[in-house]
């Protein structure tokens, strides 16, 4: 029932702002919650007795298999957590709004009640169509709502996520229909049983359209280019739900459907995915250090992180996954973190240009502190959860590795090392643009955050949380990764 | 339980009955006539439901049952005609005011009487097209809905629009219609007969001589596919959909279409059961598919005017439901057309209703009157958004599970070809649907005041709204219906294959 309302809430809080509820206060009260609710979950979850629980079943279309089937296990408890987390940040700091204030906060719920949804459902087609949920509303967040070149960049993400998610779609219906006549079934459970049962014939096909498919969704290299436009233009909740959350879904779609379904083509094509991280890592990384304006240097850099994230799922084995999936945890609570420090500086100065910022730390201490601990964060200083996660995925993929000295994985690790330090140039650098040297005149005056520095503390709470104590993370992956790899 | 020819048969009935009384109440108020249309049609709906399912014809039926087929199929296009011919009565008494406007006539009621009664007869020809498995029966009841729908599209006779798209109408529809009885005189010629089951066995007979036979079906094809606006028989459809009175634009989109397709898909599977033709019917198939999705969706991202846009979205659908038939061999493929036309009533319907109420308060039917409309008339966007939502295929919606099916099917048939196109076409889809979208969310408003909405109207609307909604979560009511496999007299002659 738990997951059923996690869904629903945010749904029913929209329509009720739609149809006149207090706006904030309804939102705000949906997602703490949403956050409530997923803690009682998280804590009601047996570790002992692993597998899928609080399970929740209505068929839907009996004849093609197809159900609205809930359930959660360790990995997906984490994604819900992290939606939970993330929504109530972004609600939170959700500046003034000009027009339509319910549409907006309406459709900001929409985005997290299609993650929560995806994230929550075992059966394929559900899994699929929540997530596709929550494209609507960033068109119109980010077409209405947003800053700079907003209706390109609105064109352009819904267009290209669209084609994404319909190759994804091409994907799925070919995994289903790979299935003999009489198995075939939507249900993820049942699928990772017969797992073996899947036509060998096209597995290769079905496995190309998932990466393509889930890539778009991701932003891999080459496909990346809808992310940083998109991510600057859109207002900051939507980013921070958007490059925090929803991004994640093509990243958990590859370890809950692809990897267990089909392990062989994930061997087969593991070349190729390296070739590409590689490509997010160094190429967008390179591309990163050269953006002048802070919010496209952020969509930069949550498009290179993706490539360490991809590195881990691609890595097969349990350490290399295991750190993914909680890279996925950090890597949303920090960009999602950085996101809303750029937000309010660009609510107080209109502008993220770096020659027009500097020394904005001296009238505004507390929001260039917590720039700098989400920037560490993000670089992978020890004490984030960035940095246990980033060392089980450099672990797990050089490991892989260790049959053939020089094989393509430990060169693709050696390469995404540098990433570590191309990271930790573009971030320092925007630090100092932003927040150190000479401070113009105008800016002389800003007023510091006041109450909205609880989501700051609430995301950079966590994020030392499990850095401090991964395992507490790691002991509700580990036992799902450890099933469909070795 | 009720002889499904009886539905017809009342269909005609009541459009008599209102002509009769249309023109002896002479000056009384019309709306009255579209009310009676509206109350007895849907007496036919609710009567539908207890009409006997009798898939009865077999290759050697005799007598009237050469002719008809009331299969599962032929009823649910039947109910599909039933509704669509109602909601069409529903928009046309909100257009009242502009077919005034375009008709000569010594008093405020002259003309619109008819404007009510003609789509009744329209009906009653498209639910004999459900039920029709003979060629013959085909061409007159396609006749029957061509020839009121030339009255139809060139009703508003002061109109240089609707003229022109009377006129254009007319002579390609004459055109095609003489493709199609040609082709019906090749395959006659070298059959023997016009029943399409016995037609299966005796093109089975004819060996390898194919040649005939294809050119046959291509005639026919050429016939249908300006019925259904395949492309490369499309030309017709901008502007008359553009020209036509609104309401009888969506009658030309929504039934004439689907009429189409269930004629479509009973021919087709005559010439499926037939091993020497097999392959080149679904080559030729397959390549009309893909032209029409292509040029539909392309053709479709820079139109202005928002009639004109969802006549390329006509063609662009027509392209999805052409994927379908020629993935005829599946198992599930008729049925998931049959879903599709039903989420594309529910879609198309409300849409073109939606701009027939815009229309009248802002003047013309062209994207930038729905400016601002999110903040004009907040409930009026909501529904139109999810009319677009739903003919873009975004998951939770009608139109998404239609699209589901589709490339469910074509996959099932290996057409990957097909399937990759469908998919890049859709993106194109988002495109061009999401631009009203955009024009009613992100412009201002030309205006301050809401747009009022008639209460019969405003009901409409929202059962509409809750039907894309709903069947976009739980499909499975509308496929019920459609259990019994089609054109059962086909599938017999296919099994023996």
């Amino acid at each position: 029932m738990t997951l059923i309302l996690l869904i629903l809430v945010p749904i029913l809080a929209a329509a009720a702002i739609l149809l006149g509820a207090p706006v904030r206060r309804t939102a705000n009260g949906a997602a703490w919650l949403n956050l409530l609710l997923t803690l009682g979950a998280v804590s009601g979850y047996h570790t002992s007795q692993g597998g899928f629980q609080e399970q929740f079943r209505f068929a839907v279309l009996p004849e093609w298999h197809l159900q609205f089937f809930l359930g959660v296990d360790g990995l997906s408890l984490v994604m819900l957590l992290l939606t939970a987390i993330v929504t109530v940040a972004a609600l939170w700091v959700a500046p003034e709004v000009r027009g339509n204030e319910r549409a907006y906060f309406a459709s900001l719920l929409f985005i997290s009640a299609g993650a929560m949804g995806a994230f929550a459902s075992l059966d394929l087609f559900f899994f699929y169509a929540f997530h596709e949920l929550a494209l609507i509303p960033t068109f119109l967040l980010i077409g209405i709502w947003g800053t700079g070149d907003r209706q390109s960049a609105a064109w352009k993400i819904t267009v290209y996520l669209a084609i994404g998610s319909f190759i994804l779609l091409l994907g799925l219906l070919g995994l289903y229909l790979s299935f003999p006549v009489g198995q075939r079934t939507f249900d993820i459970t049942v699928l990772q049983q017969q797992a073996q049962l899947i036509n060998p014939g096209s597995r290769n096909a079905i496995y190309l359209a998932l990466l393509i498919g889930f890539g778009i969704l991701i932003s891999l290299f080459p496909f990346h280019t809808w992310a940083p436009s998109a991510y600057a233009s859109a207002p900051t909740p939507a980013a921070m739900l958007h490059a925090g959350v929803l991004k994640k879904f093509g990243l958990y779609g590859l370890l809950r459907v692809a990897l267990p379904l089909l392990p062989g083509p994930a061997q087969h094509y593991a070349g190729l995915l390296l070739l590409l991280l590689v490509g997010n890592i160094i190429y967008c990384g390179l591309a990163t250090i050269g953006q002048k304006r802070l919010d496209l240097m952020l969509g930069y850099s949550s498009v290179m992180h993706m490539g360490y994230i991809f590195l881990g799922i691609v890595s097969l084995n349990v350490i290399g996954a295991t750190g993914a999936a909680l890279l996925m945890f950090a890597h949303g609570l920090s960009i999602a973190a950085l996101f809303a420090v750029a937000g309010q500086v660009r609510e107080r100065t209109g502008t993220l240009t770096f020659t027009e910022l500097g020394g904005l730390a001296r009238p505004m201490p507390v929001l260039g502190f917590a720039f700098g601990l989400a920037a560490f964060a993000s670089i992978g200083l020890p004490g984030f959860a960035n940095f246990p996660s980033e060392v089980m995925v450099f672990f797990g993929a050089f490991h892989n590795g260790t049959a053939n000295p020089y094989s393509h994985y430990q060169i693709a690790v050696a390469l995404a090392l540098w990433g570590l330090v191309i990271s930790a140039v573009y971030m320092l650098r925007g630090y100092r643009a932003v927040f150190q040297g000479e401070i113009q005149e105008r800016w002389a005056k800003l007023e510091d955050i006041t109450t909205l520095r609880w989501p700051l503390v609430l995301l950079l709470a966590m994020l030392l949380l499990a850095g401090f104590f991964p395992q507490l993370f790691v002991n509700l992956i580990k036992p799902v990764v450890a099933q469909f790899l070795r | 339980m009720i002889a499904p020819a009886i539905l017809e048969v009342g269909v005609l009935v009541i459009g008599i009955f209102l002509l009769i009384y249309e023109s002896f109440a002479e000056d009384r108020e019309k709306s009255f006539v579209a009310g009676m249309g509206i109350a007895g049609l849907a007496v036919v709906f609710i009567a539908s439901f207890f009409a006997s399912n009798t898939p009865m014809v077999t290759g050697h039926a005799t007598g009237w049952l050469q002719f008809y087929t009331a299969d599962a199929f032929a009823l649910f296009f039947k109910r599909f005609a039933l509704l669509t011919t109602i909601i069409v009565l529903i928009i046309s008494l909100e257009y009242r005011d502009v077919v005034r406007r375009y008709i000569f006539g010594a008093h405020s009621e002259a003309g619109i009487g008819e404007f009510y009664t003609i789509p009744v007869f329209t009906c009653a020809g498209l639910m004999w097209m459900a039920s029709a498995v003979d060629f013959v029966m085909i061409f007159v009841s396609l006749e029957l809905v061509t020839i009121s729908f030339y009255i139809l599209v060139a009703y508003m006779r002061r109109s240089a629009n609707s003229l022109e798209a009377g006129v254009k109408y007319l002579v390609l529809g004459a055109l095609s219609t003489g493709f199609f009885v040609y082709g019906v005189t090749w395959i006659f010629g070298l059959t023997g007969t016009t029943n399409l089951a016995q037609a299966a066995l005796a093109m089975r007979g004819l060996g390898t001589a194919q040649g005939p036979l294809l050119f046959g079906f291509m005639l026919i094809l050429m016939g249908l596919g300006f019925k259904v606006a395949a492309v490369p028989f499309q030309f017709w459809v901008p502007d008359v959909y553009q020209g036509a009175p609104t309401p009888i634009t969506a009658f030309l989109s929504v039934g004439s279409k689907a009429a189409g397709f269930i004629v479509l898909i009973r021919v087709v599977e005559t010439f499926l059961s037939v091993p020497a033709l097999h392959d080149k019917v679904v080559a030729i198939l397959s390549a009309v598919a893909a032209m029409t999705l292509i040029y539909g969706n392309l053709a479709a991202m820079p139109q202005n005017n928002l009639k004109r846009l969802l006549a390329y979205s006509s063609i662009a659908h027509a392209g999805y439901l052409l994927i379908a038939i020629a993935s005829l061999d599946a198992a599930r493929s008729a049925a998931a057309i049959a879903f599709y036309l039903a989420g594309y009533l529910a879609m198309t319907l409300l849409s073109f209703l939606i701009i027939v109420v815009v229309a009248n308060a802002t003047g013309s039917d062209d994207i930038s009157n729905f400016n601002g409309l999110g903040k004009r008339s907040p409930g009026l966007a909501f529904a139109m958004l999810t009319a677009m939502l739903s003919l873009a295929g975004v998951p939770l919606t009608i139109g998404f599970f239609g699209k589901f099916f589709v490339f469910a099917a074509a996959i099932e048939q290996g057409h990957y070809a097909l399937a990759v196109i469908g998919v890049v076409t859709v993106g194109a889809g988002f495109y061009y649907y999401l631009k009203v979208v955009r024009a009613m969310y992100w412009l201002d408003p030309s205006g301050d005041t809401a747009i009022p909405v008639a209460p019969v109207t405003r009901f409409t609307i929202i059962a509409l709204c809750a039907m894309i909604f709903f069947f976009g979560v739980y499909p499975a009511p509308i496929l019920q219906t459609l259990t019994v496999a089609p054109a059962s007299d086909v599938n017999l002659a296919a099994a023996s294959r």
